[in-house]
């Protein structure tokens, strides 16, 4: 058997008390594609962080061509001939595509780029490509999403890179282009380069790669035969995870809806979205990283524009600013704590009273007295770990600050929570204390005078989700199915309707 | 011919187009604007903050910002006078003297950036400062004035027998200056460089560039462009003046931004700064000739800057 091209061995990499790589072999021939799998988290961008340069692994080894392999940084990763295709694409908008293909390699003497020859180079790589009707000399920012990635893979290819990576490169595609880009690796493996290919969607796997490996908590689960292996033995190996005990769920009594959503659209995702979320219910949205479950819940908040279809929330029609949401008793929980969830250099007072400033004193005035106390309360009922109310946010462990996050809410006294990736990245005692808040929340034996919340919530964790859900809908490519009992469900139903597999 | 590619069109011609609009206004109100005498004026008021403009134009392309140009134009008039007065250095030399100046100082700049990782911002608004406490601690805080010579004409008037020339030395010196810089910036790897650093670092990065090296580059050739104004504010004054050309870096980066710059980086054209420049010196003069106070002068100036980058979005708009 001919030696691999590119050789991952025994890769190990821990971040803190994480380990993301436990010991991953990966090994992908020339003339390959290599497909890689797992569900998010599983650790394929680190892995393949750790083959671009971007970290160095802990412990393991790695080879290109039968030689050590170990770059300092992308641009070394890069000359050794191991080029990165992100969904994000990386060329500078305002240079042209043969000046992006060339950047940094432009042919010169003192200094004076040989024009014609650039010119030529970049004809030969999009030829290559079987694209020659891309104009070099326009502009990247005038070229659609799939033209600009032709660029990026023509500028891989420039470079004299034998191995390529595409991560996730068909998520901003439409189905044309996904094609397009499947003929254009078909083409460059019989040029026998070296390509990993990511992706989420199972049947993309089995139509371009020859081999899967399966990665799951950091470790290598399998390696199969693309073609041969039933998509079902590969979502197996993917999830097959036991559910802890750690999801409370009390007796919960289903009131009148209070959000309803029909045919709903936004700009770019979700593409069409329905759902009916009641009193006293916690409805999750699963899904993949990208399929536009967090931009479901935008639209809903006014975050981001309607571009079709019906929002009522209570006894509230259609979209509406985020400021009125908050008026009418929704609340919207950002994944992204640290840019948008919270401000990080104002105290945790400051940011548990954000949304109510109103209630802290009269005429514009605000009694930070008040303020503290109304922390106060939410520091010990969430048990958040901290100084007290004075503290700046970003002096708290990730975990509390998500609790502040969503004390936020709570001392808004909010009826519909929206809560995206209500746990993303914090340690355990802390999910397990939101889980508790939730099933508080939702649960009618606890403040029999006032009924129970609304939970519209999005995880990319599907075990999460089960443990925590009443109903779950799940969002693929935009299309949000119809919402199911969790006790029809389970992880492999999931992950087959969010990887596009159907029932 | 399709609307892309008029859109391209009144992209590139834009800002020549914005001139001739205010050029003809001030025309319509008062013919005296078209003489020779005022387009003479014109142009001499214009060189100051022009040949300045060029470097900023490199500066804002790369994505950046300097904030210390006016300071530099003051310690580089300050030095040129200081040479030829206190050291009877030749013209020549002296003026050298004054753009190596702004040149260091330029580095002093790229090398802040670079080296500490601070945003351009703050490392130029603290050398606004250091560059002027500097300018004044030179001079004793008074103005150095300066015997005539031949750098003297650099922006003076023609007198009738070289009418032929039809713009002062300096004038011509800015416009060879800029087409120098514009050819740079077209057909050199350095001018590629610089784009692409303010289109996208990061890429920029990946790809090979020598990041930080083009940050110094560009603001030390900023600095020396700044020292190259001061000569010619020297000249026109006549002195070396180390309260002069305060709050000009303003003026400077206006220009840069009606002749089509954008302050994220990644756009800008040396003409269009440069005719950024002379719109608003046709604003000044228009005014003047009307009569109008100077107060009007700055609203109108300072309306034109806003239209002038509203414009822009709304061009980017279309072409995204």
């Amino acid at each position: 058997m001919a030696l691999p091209y590119l050789d991952m061995c025994g890769i190990h990499k821990r971040f803190g008390a994480t380990v993301a790589l436990n010991g991953v072999d990966f090994k992908v021939m020339a003339g390959e594609v290599h497909a890689l799998v797992g569900e998010n988290g599983a650790g394929k961008s680190t892995l393949m962080k750790v083959l671009s340069g971007v970290y160095p692994p802990d412990k393991g080894h790695m080879s290109l061509d039968g030689q050590p392999y170990q770059p300092r940084d992308p641009l070394e990763a890069r000359r050794r001939g191991v080029g990165m295709i992100y969904q994000e694409l990386t060329l500078a908008p305002h240079l042209t595509v043969e000046e992006n293909i060339l950047l940094g390699l432009e042919p010169a003497t003192f200094g004076i780029i040989y024009q014609k020859q650039v010119r030529r180079t970049a004809l030969a790589a999009l030829e290559r490509l079987g694209h020659p009707e891309i104009k070099p000399d326009r502009t990247v920012a005038e070229l659609s999403i799939s033209e600009q990635q032709i660029v990026e893979i023509a500028r891989s290819l420039t470079l004299g890179c034998q191995a390529l990576v595409f991560d996730e490169p068909t998520s901003t595609l439409n189905q044309q282009d996904t094609e397009r880009l499947f003929e254009i690796i078909t083409e460059l493996k019989k040029q026998e380069l070296a390509i990993v290919y990511i992706s989420h969607f199972l049947e993309e796997v089995q139509s371009v790669a020859d081999r899967v490996t399966v990665l799951r908590d950091g470790e290598v689960m399998g390696i199969r035969d693309a073609q041969a292996t039933r998509s079902e033995d590969i979502v197996r190996l993917m999830v097959g995870r036991e559910v802890s005990e750690m999801y409370p769920h009390s007796l919960r009594m289903r009131g009148k809806p209070v959000l309803e959503i029909r045919d709903l659209a936004g700009i770019a995702k979700p593409e069409s979205a329905s759902l009916t979320l009641h009193q006293g219910e916690v409805l999750g949205i699963a899904g993949l990283v990208g399929a536009g479950r967090t931009e479901l819940l935008r639209v809903i908040f006014g975050l981001e524009p309607v571009r079709r279809g019906e929002i009522k929330i209570g006894i509230y029609m259609g979209p509406a600013s985020p400021v009125k949401r908050w008026m009418q008793g929704v609340g919207f929980l950002s994944e992204n704590r640290k840019d948008e969830g919270l401000i990080l250099q104002m105290d945790l007072a400051d940011n548990v009273t954000m949304t109510n400033l109103d209630h802290f004193g009269r005429w514009g005035l605000i009694r930070p007295r008040r303020q503290h106390t109304a922390a106060q309360k939410w520091i010990e009922r969430l048990d958040i770990r901290c100084q007290g109310p004075t503290q700046r946010v970003e002096d708290i462990s990730g975990g509390n600050q998500q609790k502040i996050a969503l004390a936020r809410l709570l001392e808004k006294d909010v009826d519909v929570f929206l809560l995206d990736e209500p746990t993303r990245g914090i340690d355990v005692a802390a999910k397990a204390k939101i889980y508790q808040i939730i099933d508080a929340l939702t649960s009618s034996s606890t403040e029999p005078s006032q009924p129970p919340k609304a939970i519209l919530m999005t995880s990319s964790y599907f075990p999460e989700l089960l443990g925590v859900c009443d109903r779950i809908a799940v969002m693929c490519r935009g299309q949000l199915s119809s919402p199911r009992p969790v006790n029809e469900l389970n992880e492999e139903i999931l992950m087959r309707a969010a990887t596009g597999q159907g029932e | 011919m399709n609307s892309s590619k008029m859109l391209r069109l009144l992209n590139r011609f834009g800002p020549f187009l914005a001139l001739i609009l205010v050029y003809a206004f001030f025309a319509f109100l008062n013919p005296r604007i078209v003489t020779f005498t005022a387009l003479e004026t014109i142009i001499q008021q214009s060189v100051i903050v022009g040949v300045a403009a060029i470097g900023m134009t490199l500066v804002i392309i790369a994505g950046g910002i300097d904030l210390s140009a006016g300071s530099i134009i003051a310690f580089g008039s300050v030095v040129v006078a200081l040479l030829m007065e206190s050291f009877g250095m030749n013209p020549f030399l002296a003026a050298c003297g004054g753009i190596i100046a702004g040149l260091v100082w330029g580095m002093i700049n790229g090398s802040l950036i670079t080296r500490l990782r601070l945003v351009p911002f703050i490392v130029t608004l603290g050398t606004l400062l250091i560059v002027r406490g500097f300018a004044k601690g030179l001079s004793s805080s008074m103005p150095i004035d300066v015997g005539s010579t031949w750098l003297s004409d650099l922006l003076a008037s023609l007198p009738a027998d070289k009418r032929w020339q039809l713009i002062p030395p300096g004038g011509w010196l800015m416009i060879g200056l800029a087409v120098f810089v514009a050819g740079l910036l077209k057909y050199t790897r350095l001018g590629r460089h610089i784009f692409a650093v303010g289109s996208n670092e990061q890429t920029a990065r990946l790809c090979g560039v020598a990041v930080e090296r083009v940050k110094v580059v560009v603001y030390a050739t900023a600095g020396a462009f700044s020292g190259l104004a001061g000569l010619m504010l020297m000249s026109y004054q006549e002195q070396g003046d180390p309260t002069g050309a305060v709050g000009l870096e303003l003026e400077v980066i206006a220009a840069v931004v009606i002749g089509g710059g954008s302050l994220s980086g990644g756009e800008g054209s040396v003409f269009g700064s440069l005719i950024g420049a002379v719109i608003m010196t046709v604003i000044r003069t228009g005014c003047q000739l009307m009569g109008w106070p100077t107060w009007v002068t700055q609203i109108v100036t300072g309306g034109v800057i806003i239209i002038a980058v509203a414009v822009d979005r709304i061009r980017h708009r279309k072409l995204a």
